[in-house]
């Protein structure tokens, strides 16, 4: 990659881990902790919604996470030309 | 066939799993000995990933825990998952090339010190050291209660366990062993889970008999009206005797969130974990690992608070009210351990539990409740063999591995690499051993005195984790003007302020390990996010003040930036 194509990748490296960071943010902090005591006024199933959040919800978003955070990445290399094939 | 025979049936049957695996690995490899060994797919090396990272904390203690603390305990869920997340963006990806090396090796280079170097040995021992001690509290129960001795006597043979199993090389590293570990931890968490979600609810999944409602049989085995929600009723029967709520917390906001933030970095900065992506060659590999891996994980971590909720109302249910002289059969062979005990407080002869401290007559060490959890339920005695066999695989493999960490600290790194170059080899080995043993010991001692439950122990070590190893690595990695006098500073504040609270409220003062003398009202468990700050303010105001790394490292730190590009490149020899 040229010095060019580096600087442009990494800026997108940046933006995708802040994304990824304000989303893991949104649902541990936020879901699960401070907003719980209002999500907890709404029940899904047997569940009260902020408990569901820090007991099962969150670790669900976190897969996601990781899973989005790896097809994204994956699709940048490829448009910079520099994936690593087998 | 009673439980503790069919424990000792499945331990040797587990054991030799995973010699056989290891021994069939080993030999398809020796015909590829001139051939660089077959990568391993992201999917297995994910899987490995995901057996090493469940240790007794997570398998006994976390549900156990829970079970107790309703959700409080949800930190610890969350930390240890959402971790992986910042595993993902900002570590694991970076560390691939560099081979043997381990953490305290890669500080050393990134921040081109020797000093940089020892001070990351010490956060490494550190770390292990207070996670093995945790595990040995892991052995020793499990063995207390399969041997019918004391937690303290159980604790003195898991020394010596550990240790011998820590010497035959722990059959580490061989990721075909660690596939077939994770599979029988992960059936043997799901066995009792399944076996009891379906009795109180009729559901298979236990995720999802968690929220569901409690079946005619579950309802009546409860001596509670049919039709009604198992989390409502499992409140129920807890405000009834004077508990509050399981589904809120008792812990303020801000310590649960500190805890959780703690558990998080700690994650992202375990030596013990990260070491597995020096050899990662493929930065996208690395990536879709710490994915594998965290979806593996939370097989287990999803369904332990089902578990724990399963076995908070059947206990409560068979305890309260109970006469001591009808006492169930496990609850007389826990006693047995020290870890269950009964005080007749009202002289009723009756077993009373409550949510009051003066009230409550029955006293559970909580770490027990996982093992106990099938005896509990009345499942049929393999199931409590089962789980008894994986809870000791899980303590023992982590106990080993650590125990590997500190003594190649100890007698690689610090004596042979830095201090004492020309140390001979066979006495490198001869105080690999001597630092292993006597490691073994501390640990061994630390876990007859333990500063918390399991859980709680290891988060200890999450919380040196988060507030020396974190902050380093992802400077290192972000920030080209991250320089080798910040680190150190950053790496020495984070460390120190983080132990001088926790030795102080677990060591020097336990009486005062409430939430009245905390420091800024946050848990020993949870300082380590303020350290990790610290770590990183430190780094970053002594960086600037300070000249800048010099060129060479600022490239070495540019190409761990891009894929494929990322041959190691000749660092410079380190310098004091």
């Amino acid at each position: 990659m040229t010095r060019e194509q580096q600087v442009a990748y990494w800026k997108h490296n940046l933006l995708y881990v802040v994304a990824v960071l304000a989303a893991w943010l949104a649902v541990s902090c936020g879901a699960a902790v401070l907003l719980a005591d209002s999500l907890d006024a709404v029940r899904m199933g047997g569940f009260p919604l902020g408990f569901w959040f820090a007991e099962q919800g969150a670790i669900v978003a976190f897969v996601v996470l990781v899973a989005a955070y790896v097809k994204l990445m994956n699709a940048l290399d490829h448009r910079h030309g520099v994936f690593e094939d087998d | 066939m009673g439980a503790v025979a069919w424990t000792w049936v499945l331990v040797a049957a587990s054991f030799a799993l995973y010699l056989g695996v290891s021994v069939y690995a080993r030999g398809r490899n020796a015909s590829q000995y001139y051939v660089a060994e077959r990568p391993v797919s992201p999917v297995a090396q994910g899987m490995a990933t995901a057996s090493d990272w469940i240790s007794a904390a997570s398998f006994m203690s976390m549900a156990g825990l829970m079970a107790f603390s309703g959700r409080d305990g949800s930190a610890y869920l969350m930390g240890w998952t959402g971790g992986y997340v910042l595993l993902a963006v900002l570590v694991a990806p970076y560390l691939r090339k560099y081979g043997k090396y381990t953490v305290p090796q890669f500080v050393g280079e990134r921040y081109y010190s020797r000093r940089a170097r020892v001070v990351a040995l010490l956060c490494a021992i550190a770390i292990s050291f207070t996670y093995v001690a945790a595990q040995m509290r892991g052995v020793g129960l499990v063995l207390a209660r399969f041997l019918g001795i004391s937690v303290q006597a159980g604790v003195l043979w898991g020394m010596a366990v550990v240790f011998l199993y820590a010497v035959m090389g722990g059959m580490r590293g061989i990721t075909s062993t660690q596939v077939a570990q994770y599979l029988v931890l992960v059936v043997a968490f799901l066995v009792p889970a399944v076996l009891m979600s379906v009795a109180l609810t009729g559901q298979p999944v236990p995720a999802v008999g968690f929220g569901s409602p409690l079946s005619e049989g579950g309802a009546a085995s409860l001596g509670v009206p049919p039709g009604r929600m198992l989390l409502d009723v499992v409140n129920q029967l807890g405000a009834e005797l004077g508990f509050r709520p399981y589904t809120s917390g008792w812990r303020p906001r801000v310590d649960v969130l500190m805890v959780t933030l703690t558990l998080m970095a700690g994650t992202a900065g375990l030596p013990h974990i990260l070491v597995r992506f020096f050899t990662v060659p493929k930065i996208r590999d690395a990536r879709a690992t710490v994915g594998w891996a965290l979806l593996f994980i939370a097989v287990l971590y999803t369904t332990a608070p089902a578990l724990a909720a399963f076995t908070r109302v059947t206990f409560l249910h068979a305890v309260q009210g109970t006469s001591y002289a009808e006492a169930p059969q496990w609850f007389r062979e826990w006693e047995a351990t020290g870890l269950v005990a009964w005080t007749d407080r009202n002289g009723d002869g009756r077993m009373q539990l409550s949510g009051r401290e003066d009230a409550n007559e029955v006293a559970v060490d909580q770490d027990i409740l996982v093992l106990a959890a099938p005896e509990i339920a009345r499942l049929p005695a393999w199931v409590v063999g089962l789980v008894a066999a994986a809870a000791l695989a899980a303590a023992l493999s982590t106990a080993a591995g650590l125990l590997l960490v500190i003594a190649s600290a100890i007698s690689h790194d610090l004596a042979k690499s830095i201090f004492t170059p020309n140390l001979l080899a066979r006495n490198e080995i001869r105080l690999a051993r001597l630092s292993m043993g006597a490691a073994v010991v501390a640990a061994g001692y630390v876990a007859a005195h333990p500063p918390g439950l399991i859980a709680e122990t290891v988060a200890l070590a999450f919380g040196f984790a988060a507030s020396s190893f974190f902050p380093a690595l992802v400077a290192g990695i972000f920030w080209k003007r991250a320089n080798r006098e910040g680190a150190i500073a950053g790496m020495l504040a984070g460390l120190g302020f983080t132990a001088a609270c926790i030795t102080w409220f677990k060591l020097l003062r336990p009486d005062l390990d409430s939430q009245a003398h905390w420091w800024l009202g946050i848990s020993p468990e949870g300082i380590g996010a303020l350290g990790m700050a610290l770590n990183f303010a430190v780094t970053i105001a002594v960086s600037l003040l300070t000249a800048p790394p010099p060129p060479e490292v600022q490239e070495m730190v540019a190409s761990l930036r891009y894929p494929g590009s990322g041959r190691r490149p000749a660092g410079p020899a380190a310098r004091g």
